[in-house]
């Protein structure tokens, strides 16, 4: 908290404000080697290595502060403070320099809030992005992928920053403990990804194919297929860099752990990412499969694909209470019935019209043991697997 | 790097001595992870099985480990038999963890956090547990794994990311789990290491939290009939759908989410229900 001049003669951090005059008429002219603003220093404190310096004019803009005077105490002292004016006479008022402070800390991380969302402050946070001063994600096979600073909530107090890995789209605590004390919402919940929209060479793109060959799968790399070739993402305005995909396979003495067992893989789709970009396309905007495929089910292809009719598709929550509803629609009727698996055989056509709009009491009145009995408590959920009498070659090899 | 980064270490601690090689060695500073292994285990030279072709100096290496190096030995080769004593007790070690008795040893320390916590922001601190990359010395350093998000992360101090991976080896977690399914991590609430862990919310713990979990994962599944009061993934209980219940962090702008990434989640949640959908299937049959 005390404020620390590069000049010997500014002493004693209480008494704050004792800068030379040049500083009252806003520093343009102020030799920055003689003095440091409150700003610089700010932003030089351990564990606030993530913040940029915002400008002073955008500060000084009354309109880039529209609403934060309700949520700083001692407005006027805490705005005199980080602009390093020259405090009024009766700032005898207040009670204690370290409120003040306080109030100052909230009123630039609030107005940092909103600088970095501008253009001079997403320049400015590329340049520390580039430099690496947010670190780098701790995930293993991100190999590295810088990370940005990041809020889960705009408004303060709430939670401490975090740090966004644009690869893995997740969110990690700093591995240093001097940013416990940084308030998320200094750098807010948009930011990061903004920052992305703008910069989206650094951003990775949402679909990875391993390297063709060599290697070891247990290795983690950077995927090293066509490196001499320009990676392109079809999508201009999605990320054009290439992902590391790589995805952990937990092995017990060089063997899988299957998904069977109890302790087996859960979480991969966690971290995975379709080979292609059109591969995204098979899901819509629900999350359901749409392009449902003609494999047979065989129960441990793990290709079969499944589909989802669920009308009142929450989420991702509760679809725990689908596993007895489930009707699949198979090749054809005279497919197994297997372990007593229901399972309506619903003709392709009718198959797609269910799937534009399932209700969830939508009648069923094909195949031998079409109508399914719906448990009680769920308003009908309905799980179809549906095929498409035409769909691309390319997405067999299932079965 | 890996021998290099050995090398510092041991010079640094050596005026500590305890009464064994060993202990010494486990209290040192960096070798946190490590756990004892038991002498008798050392001593079975059929355990050591193929080490001799690893180590350097194996003979003098494995005296210098169970204190039984003559002294006169020790000054000439102390610098170069140091290091070969750390990587044979490495290579031990991580057959000894995979054994019924080092797994158990392990499983303390994992329940008191020795490996620290799991970064990730949803994991809320959840335990993590060493691994290796490749079961090789000298190829990978060692990693963290997380059993509820099931992902790998570095540690966080470099004192530990130039501890070789081999130490520990590729299946350790996993088998850990395997023979001890009641430490699963539950996918979603707090973990289950006690309130040690939870920093933040650790009045959320035990009772209430575990209740409302209890609750949220209960339909249809039949519950373990123990009244621990913290969720466990325990043998009678399925884990088929457990994917459904963890958390992810979506990224949003202005409270909207982004076109691409969130196609790119909507994929990967069609495919965990796809996978869901199989092993509720499996299940279902199987009964």
């Amino acid at each position: 908290m005390a404020r620390q001049g590069e000049e010997d003669n500014i002493s004693g951090g209480d008494e704050v404000m004792e800068e030379p005059e040049e500083q009252e008429d806003g520093y343009t002219s102020s030799t920055p080697t003689s003095t440091l603003t409150w700003i610089s220093w700010f932003c030089s404190l351990p564990g606030h290595e993530y913040f940029c310096e915002v400008t002073e004019d955008f500060i000084e803009d009354d309109f880039n502060l529209t609403g934060l005077n309700s949520m700083v105490p001692f407005w006027k002292e805490a705005m005199e403070m980080v602009l390093d004016v020259e405090p009024d006479e009766d700032a005898a008022k207040i009670p204690d320099v370290s409120i003040v402070e306080s109030s100052a800390e909230m009123l630039y991380g609030l107005v940092h809030q909103r600088f970095i969302l501008g253009r001079a402050g997403q320049q400015a946070m590329v340049d520390k992005y580039e430099s690496g001063i947010f670190g780098t994600c701790p995930r293993v096979y991100c190999v590295g992928c810088n990370v940005v600073p990041c809020g889960r909530s705009d408004m303060p107090g709430i939670d401490t920053v975090k740090l966004f890995c644009p690869n893995c789209n997740d969110i990690y605590v700093p591995p240093s403990s001097r940013f416990q004390g940084v308030d998320g919402a200094f750098f807010g919940t948009t930011f990061a990804h903004l920052f992305f929209q703008n910069y989206r060479e650094s951003a990775p793109a949402p679909f990875w194919k391993p390297p063709a060959s060599g290697g070891s799968s247990l290795s983690p790399r950077s995927s090293t297929a066509n490196r001499n070739l320009p990676f392109v993402n079809p999508n201009p305005y999605g990320g054009q860099k290439r992902a590391a995909g790589y995805v952990y396979v937990p092995r017990i003495y060089g063997f899988k752990v299957s998904e069977r067992a109890k302790c087996g893989p859960r979480m991969q789709w966690l971290r995975l990412r379709p080979e292609t970009a059109e591969e995204l396309d098979q899901v819509d905007w629900r999350g359901r499969w749409i392009d449902e495929d003609e494999y047979e089910d065989d129960e441990d292809e793990q290709d079969r694909q499944m589909e989802d009719f669920d009308p009142d598709a929450g989420d991702d929550d509760d679809e725990e209470d689908e596993e007895e509803e489930e009707e699949d629609d198979d090749a054809g009727p005279s497919q197994r019935q297997h372990h007593g698996q229901r399972r309506s055989d619903i003709p392709p056509a009718r198959a797609v019209a269910h799937a534009v709009r399932t209700l969830p009491t939508a009648s069923r009145q094909d195949g031998p043991a079409a109508i399914i009995s719906l448990p009680p408590a769920t308003g009908g959920k309905v799980k179809l697997v549906r095929q498409w009498s035409a769909r691309p070659p390319e997405l067999t090899g299932a079965a | 790097m890996l021998r290099r980064a050995v090398e510092d270490i041991s010079t640094g601690s050596d005026s500590d001595y305890s009464s064994t090689w060993i202990s010494w060695f486990l209290s040192s500073k960096g070798n946190e992870y490590f756990c004892e292994v038991d002498e008798d285990f050392i001593l079975d030279r059929f355990n050591l099985t193929g080490l001799n072709n690893e180590v350097a100096n194996y003979a003098q290496a494995l005296d210098l480990i169970t204190d039984q190096l003559d002294d006169e030995v020790q000054d000439e080769l102390r610098g170069s038999l140091d290091v070969q004593a750390r990587l044979l007790y490495g290579l031990i070690h991580a057959r000894w963890i995979v054994t019924a008795r080092g797994l158990a040893k392990m499983v303390e320390k994992y329940k008191r956090g020795d490996f620290g916590r799991c970064p990730r922001v949803l994991c809320q601190s959840q335990s993590l547990l060493p691994v290796g990359l490749i079961d090789i010395p000298y190829e990978k350093s060692v990693k963290l794994y997380c059993g509820r998000c099931e992902d790998l992360y570095s540690p966080k101090s470099s004192r530990h990311g130039s501890i070789d991976g081999a130490y520990f080896g590729t299946t350790f977690p996993h088998l850990l789990f395997l023979v001890y399914p009641t430490l699963i991590p539950p996918k979603t609430g707090p973990p289950l290491d006690g309130p040690s862990s939870a920093n933040n919310n650790s009045n959320a713990n035990s009772s209430e939290g575990g209740s409302k979990v209890r609750q949220r994962r209960g339909r249809g599944e039949e519950l373990l009939p123990d009244a621990t009061g913290t969720e466990s993934v325990g043998e009678g209980i399925s884990t088929a759908s457990v994917a459904l219940k963890a958390e992810r962090y979506r990224p949003r702008i202005y409270g909207f989410q982004l076109h691409e990434t969130a196609k790119l989640q909507r994929w990967q949640e069609a495919t965990r229900d796809r996978q869901v959908g199989k092993l509720e299937d499996l299940e279902a049959r199987a009964s």
